[in-house]
């Protein structure tokens, strides 16, 4: 029995962390938004020579073939840095989909390039995932899809994975014709994400998408890894708002001997904890117990985004007002948790979606 | 990752349900401690290593060594089964580690045994009108007398004080000496003259504690665990075992399918509960919690097994365990409206009460056994390392 790290997990995870220290500290994050660099070749660069832009996908593909906890382990790292770079999509929910349900056409053309980090894929599933707003819907008509995707995340990228309003997958590049794609400006300054509108456009059907259990799998893994991101992002600012009140003093105390600052600071970390736990069992789940795979998918993510949204205001509140300006910069953490929140389903959208997973649902 | 016990284990754990599904007719059903039937249920578990497992044969246990995954599969098989996993209460569970770990031989052999068997019932004489949350700072005193402790002062607090044959008891025996240096631990009969036991009755209606007092109650000096002066230090070995153990996350799953089967057969304008949209989310949302907090127990679990260390999410469980299930319970009284407020003897009752009960008891809980706000001290300065409240302490500053 073991429900833990492996130590082969450990030292993925702390490689990770290592790289991401130097390479994606807060001060990259205010280049890469002051710039608009969008795509950051550099720090993918890096990423992709520790193995985690092929994480999951198999040695056969140039991947290293590890399994979703291991890849849940990355996404929090990613988050504990704000790391400007794709994953989500591009290593997770893309190499999933394509494994799983794609064409060795597809699988060979594309899955080298995610690996190695020379090609980029984003999710346009957000009306299939968190209902569909200002009337976008993608419809498929002759193998060409025509329509509007919103909030396509891991952008710009060189394909989408495009879901449409049959639920089914599509693997559409960058530049075909009929194919543009909008800019939209969220809060979060560390991924952008953008509005794909297809005309008649060209693309490759995952035969595997047949029955909507793909693109149900493909979220899900996609809401964990989001669940993780937070759950690295929270850790984060809460390790900020421990130090900031062991050093800081007012009234000739440092502020963390106050009960009502260690207080917030308890309550933090007492409702982070168990979210580690959670984060493992749903992704653990994912790959090894298909039977509760979606209910753990659809709690996990509803639940780290309460806990991450309450660690983003407390940690916060702790800075006082330094807190709220942007010199300390920690509105870039709050922004990624306010970000990955509505991403593919809003807790109250997942809550409902696990009623349903257990019939709870008339 | 591997969430499976391994076929070694499987195959003790169909040995525990061939057990129960042979003995279950002798199991007690409710009953009180001294029944007939009670104590000799107690006597076949602990016969057959389902009762006091690892507490050595000598002193009156099973005498297997410890393994934590055949405790948890005893505890999931006897719950599961719902028959009676036999007596536990502060003797059991707190007195026989701290006599096993800090008794004189002679304690051993006089009081593991018997309380083993059910045939010695203790309570716990620690928290006083004036020392709740700052135990340290107790009064009742012991002061030597020839051969005897002479105890005065009172106790509160005091669960199974009225069916108690004995006391563990923390006292002030060193008055001048700094507050955590000067308890010791006394063990003594609750028939000794000069004790007295009233009834508290808490929120609930029930006396479930009660208040002791002590006027001149003559103690045997040897009666005492650990030296004068380290009782603190001994009670501290049980505390801590205490903590743990409150707000399991397993029971709490219990309580939330029995709240899903309540949300599915009761009614309001004539539709289920549970198809209401906003008492839905509720319900999702608690069992959010659940799972956080079972899939955390999991860790603990597997950090024993594997000798890791997993300190925070072992601090964490006694605040989130008891405010997750005083949540649980009150989501039900409201989702049950004015039926809800229902308690007591009167029509229209659901199980007997118990959503009421268990909402008020668990309030009982955040408080007792450390305070929540205490938990969140915990939580802060040996967890996340925040500096301590300065203390303003008479007796250290002098």
């Amino acid at each position: 029995m073991e429900f833990g790290l492996s130590s082969d997990q450990q030292m993925l995870k702390e490689s990770v962390d290592k790289f991401l220290a130097d390479r994606a500290s807060l001060a990259h994050a205010r280049d890469y938004a002051a710039n608009k660099i969008e795509r950051d070749d550099a720090l993918r660069g890096g990423l992709a020579e520790l193995g985690v832009c092929g994480l999951v996908i198999d040695e056969a593909h140039g991947g290293v073939g590890l399994s979703l906890v291991d890849a849940a382990l990355v996404s929090e790292s990613l988050g504990y840095a704000i790391a400007t770079a794709p994953f989500v999509a591009s290593s997770v929910m893309a190499p999933l989909a394509l494994m799983r349900g794609g064409t060795d056409a597809l699988r060979q053309s594309w899955l080298p390039k995610v690996a190695a980090g020379e090609a980029v894929i984003g999710a346009a599933v957000s009306e299939l995932a968190g209902g569909a707003r200002e009337r976008a819907a993608v419809q498929a008509i002759g193998g060409k899809l025509s329509g509007r995707a919103l909030f396509a995340f891991d952008a710009p990228a060189d394909a989408y994975l495009v879901a449409t309003e049959a639920a089914h997958l599509y693997l559409v590049v960058a530049g075909a014709k009929g194919f543009t794609e909008v800019p939209l400006t969220t809060i979060d300054k560390t991924r952008p994400v953008r509005e794909l509108v297809f005309d008649g456009t060209p693309a490759e059907y995952l035969p595997g998408s047949d029955d909507g259990e793909l693109l149900e799998m493909v979220l899900d893994a996609g809401r964990v890894m989001l669940a993780a991101d937070t759950l690295g992002a929270a850790q984060n600012m809460l390790d900020q708002a421990v130090a900031y009140a062991k050093e800081r003093e007012q009234f000739n105390r440092k502020i963390g001997s106050f009960q009502a600052v260690k207080h917030l600071c308890a309550e933090m970390a007492a409702g982070l904890e168990p979210c580690r736990a959670m984060v493992w069992y749903a992704a653990f789940a994912l790959d090894a117990l298909p039977g509760e795979a979606h209910l753990h998918a659809c709690h996990t993510k509803a639940h780290l985004t309460e806990v991450g949204k309450f660690v983003a205001k407390t940690a916060t509140e702790v800075h006082g007002g330094m807190g709220f300006t942007d010199l300390l910069g920690l509105h870039y953490w709050f922004k990624r948790i306010g970000l990955n929140r509505q991403l593919l389903g809003s807790p109250e959208r997942l809550r409902e979606e696990a009623a349903r997973a257990q019939s709870l649902v008339a | 990752m591997d969430l499976s016990y391994g076929a070694e284990y499987e195959s003790f754990r169909a040995q525990v349900r061939d057990f129960i599904a042979k003995h279950k007719a002798d199991a007690p059903r409710g009953g009180g401690l001294r029944d007939t039937k009670t104590l000799a249920w107690q006597r076949m578990l602990i016969e057959h290593g389902y009762a006091a497992r690892t507490i050595p044969k000598e002193y009156g246990g099973y005498g297997a060594k410890p393994d934590i995954l055949e405790a948890r599969i005893i505890a999931e098989e006897f719950a599961a089964a719902r028959v009676s996993p036999g007596l536990g209460g502060q003797g059991i569970s707190m007195l026989v580690p701290t006599l096993l770990e800090l008794g004189s031989e002679e304690q051993k052999k006089q009081f593991i045994a018997p309380t083993l068997r059910g045939e010695m019932v203790w309570c716990q004489g620690y928290s006083e009108p004036n020392a709740g949350s700052d135990l340290a700072s107790l009064r009742t005193k012991a002061v030597l007398d020839g051969d005897d402790w002479v105890v005065n002062g009172q106790k509160i607090w005091t669960s199974t004080a009225q069916y108690a044959d004995w006391i563990f008891c923390l006292v002030r025996t060193e008055p001048d000496a700094p507050k955590h240096q000067g308890i010791s631990f006394l063990l003594f009969s609750m028939k000794t003259p000069g004790i007295e036991v009233r009834p508290l009755v808490t929120m609930t209606g029930d006396a479930t504690f009660n208040e002791v007092f002590f006027t001149d109650v003559r103690v045997p000096k040897q009666q005492i665990v650990g030296k004068r002066g380290e009782g603190w230090f001994v009670a501290n070995s049980i505390l801590r075992h205490e903590r743990g153990s409150l707000g399991d996350p397993n029971a709490t799953l219990t309580r939330f399918n029995a709240l899903v089967e309540l949300m599915k057969q009761e009614t309001v304008d004539g539709r289920r509960l549970i198809d209401d949209p906003v008492l839905r989310d509720r319900l999702m949302r608690i069992q959010g919690r659940v799972m956080a907090l079972r899939a955390n127990d999991l860790r603990l679990l597997s950090a024993r097994v594997n000798n890791q260390n997993a300190l925070l999410a072992g601090m964490i469980v006694k605040l989130e365990g008891t405010e997750l299930r005083h949540d649980l319970e009150g989501l039900a009284i409201d989702v049950l409206g004015e039926i809800g407020t229902l308690y007591g003897d009167t029509p229209y009752l659901k199980e007997g009460g118990s959503w009421q009960a268990q909402y008020m008891f668990f309030l009982g809980l955040i408080i007792g056994g450390g305070t929540s706000q205490i938990q969140k001290n915990i939580i802060s300065e040996r967890g996340l390392g925040l500096p301590k409240e300065p203390k303003f302490d008479k007796r250290q500053e002098a």
